[in-house]
């Protein structure tokens, strides 16, 4: 089954991606560099905004993740090609990672600034719901079942569970606006240094989400592959068996 | 399309009329829930009533789960939901009807435990305009999303563990909305409410409308 669009992997490494990847890891060094050692504190939060450089890039990269898989479920249901299927639940259990990563890094943040791990702040209660949303989604995916079926029957998830994000995004933030007023804003004057390293982060984020997107990509092709191949095996000697006994029956 | 829906709907209302399930079981779960939250929360201290909006609609979520899942129970035997599929009915109308008979169940619930909890919680109930608003639109989007899991779990073996899982994160929004509605009611203070309303709306015209295009194709996989 050879498809036309993109490339078809026959490993899970390439030179392309052993670049990417050390391109990662030098960005995250720098990354760390800056964040740590070079950037001041902020006026406010002091050593606990430095969060900032893991929570906004890993957010970001959940959002990608997650607008993925959308994409690739609704050119699944559009094209049916096993490539954009693969992309949808790749890019969710990438963009799950993160989205965990967000929740984490949040309640870490949280804690020295809120005094709690966790507040019923509009934005971490709509993650903690998408990752809910997705984690159903992974769950369907994995279900035992026809290539065919389970295609279509998680991309219709993927799609229900999108639709409800805005939904979830609205009612949570007028949840809360009624209640309190502007938990938390950032100072809008942030500094040339600073921006510059939120920008590179997400930059760095987005690289290893890529990577890690790539790798899980092949092993998701890999996989199908394998199970195909073990059935066409299954099959053939099935047949074989049949043939050596209408050979051995007069 | 509205007419294959009635006939799907009168089937399913006639089927739980005749085997009493929703009437004997799910009407009976759904009061015992509101018994359980008066032992969870102390029934003195006032809790249960400044809860009420909250818990109504928790034991609404929960006999939702049971209507959707007993609705495409009805067709799990005897290869009943390929006989749905070349009845030759539009799929959209085996939606809205299936969805519809949901509806319906869930509004009878609803009456009931709105009973329920002025005997056991001592509530008054007031702004009805805006709680009768609300149970609508909020029961319409229950019962079409319901509707559209229910069909895609009606096949698997773990249906009764996934739905829960795949439905009540989606349905989460109609809590709140429904919850910050009828608090508004209560309060007396009901343009509040009606801002909920519009999102409860949005939810039951994006869900219905989701059901009508793709429920054909859910049917027929599995």
């Amino acid at each position: 089954m050879i498809e036309s669009e993109g490339m078809v992997p026959a490993h899970t490494g390439s030179r392309a991606t052993r670049l990417l990847g050390l391109a990662t890891l030098a960005g995250i060094a720098i990354v760390l560099v800056l964040a740590l050692a070079v950037t001041g504190p902020d006026a406010v939060q002091g050593d606990a905004a430095r969060l900032i450089y893991l929570h906004v890039p890993v957010a970001v990269s959940m959002n990608v993740g997650f607008g993925l898989c959308t994409l690739g479920s609704v050119m699944w249901l559009w094209k049916k090609s096993r490539w954009w299927d693969t992309v949808a639940v790749s890019a969710a259990e990438v963009g799950l990672v993160f989205t965990g990563l967000t929740l984490v890094t949040g309640m870490v943040w949280g804690r020295p600034t809120w005094g709690v791990y966790w507040t019923w702040d509009a934005r971490l209660t709509t993650f903690s719901l998408l990752f809910l949303l997705y984690l159903g989604y992974l769950v369907v995916r994995h279900l035992p079942a026809d290539v065919e079926v389970r295609n279509r029957r998680s991309a219709y998830v993927a799609l229900l569970a999108f639709v409800d994000v805005p939904i979830v995004y609205m009612s949570v933030s007028w949840w809360r606006g009624l209640h309190q007023t502007a938990t938390l804003s950032l100072s809008s004057t942030i500094s040339g240094l600073m921006l510059f390293t939120l920008v590179l982060a997400i930059a760095v984020s987005l690289m290893g989400f890529l990577w890690l997107l790539i790798h899980r990509f092949r092993v998701a092709w890999l996989e199908d592959e394998v199970e195909t191949a073990g059935l066409d095996l299954a099959i053939n000697e099935r047949r074989a068996e049949a043939a050596v006994m209408e050979v051995s029956t007069p | 399309m509205f007419r294959d829906a009635a006939l799907v709907a009168g089937k399913d209302l006639r089927i739980e009329w005749r085997s009493r399930v929703t009437t004997n079981q799910v009407a009976p779960f759904a009061v015992l829930v509101l018994i359980l939250f008066a032992f969870a929360l102390d029934p003195d201290r006032g809790v249960l009533q400044r809860a009420t909006a909250g818990l109504f609609w928790i034991a609404i979520l929960f006999s939702a789960l049971l209507a959707v899942q007993r609705a495409f129970a009805l067709e799990a035997a005897d290869g009943n939901r390929d006989g749905l599929r070349l009845s030759g009915l539009r799929p959209a109308g085996i939606f809205l009807g299936k969805a519809g008979a949901v509806a319906l169940e869930l509004a009878a619930l609803e009456v009931l435990l709105g009973i329920g909890v002025v005997v056991l919680y001592n509530t008054t109930w007031s702004g009805w305009l805006l709680l009768i608003t609300t149970s609508m639109v909020a029961t319409i989007g229950l019962a079409a999303a319901g509707t559209l899991y229910g069909v895609l779990a009606a096949g698997l073996r773990v249906r009764e563990t996934l739905l829960p899982l795949l439905l009540l994160p989606v349905v989460a929004p109609v809590l709140l909305g429904a919850t910050q509605a009828f608090e508004a009611a209560l309060d007396q203070s009901a343009s509040n409410g009606w801002s909920w309303v519009v999102l409860l709306s949005s939810f039951a015209v994006i869900y219905v409308a989701f059901g009508i295009l793709a429920f054909g194709s859910l049917l027929e996989e599995s």
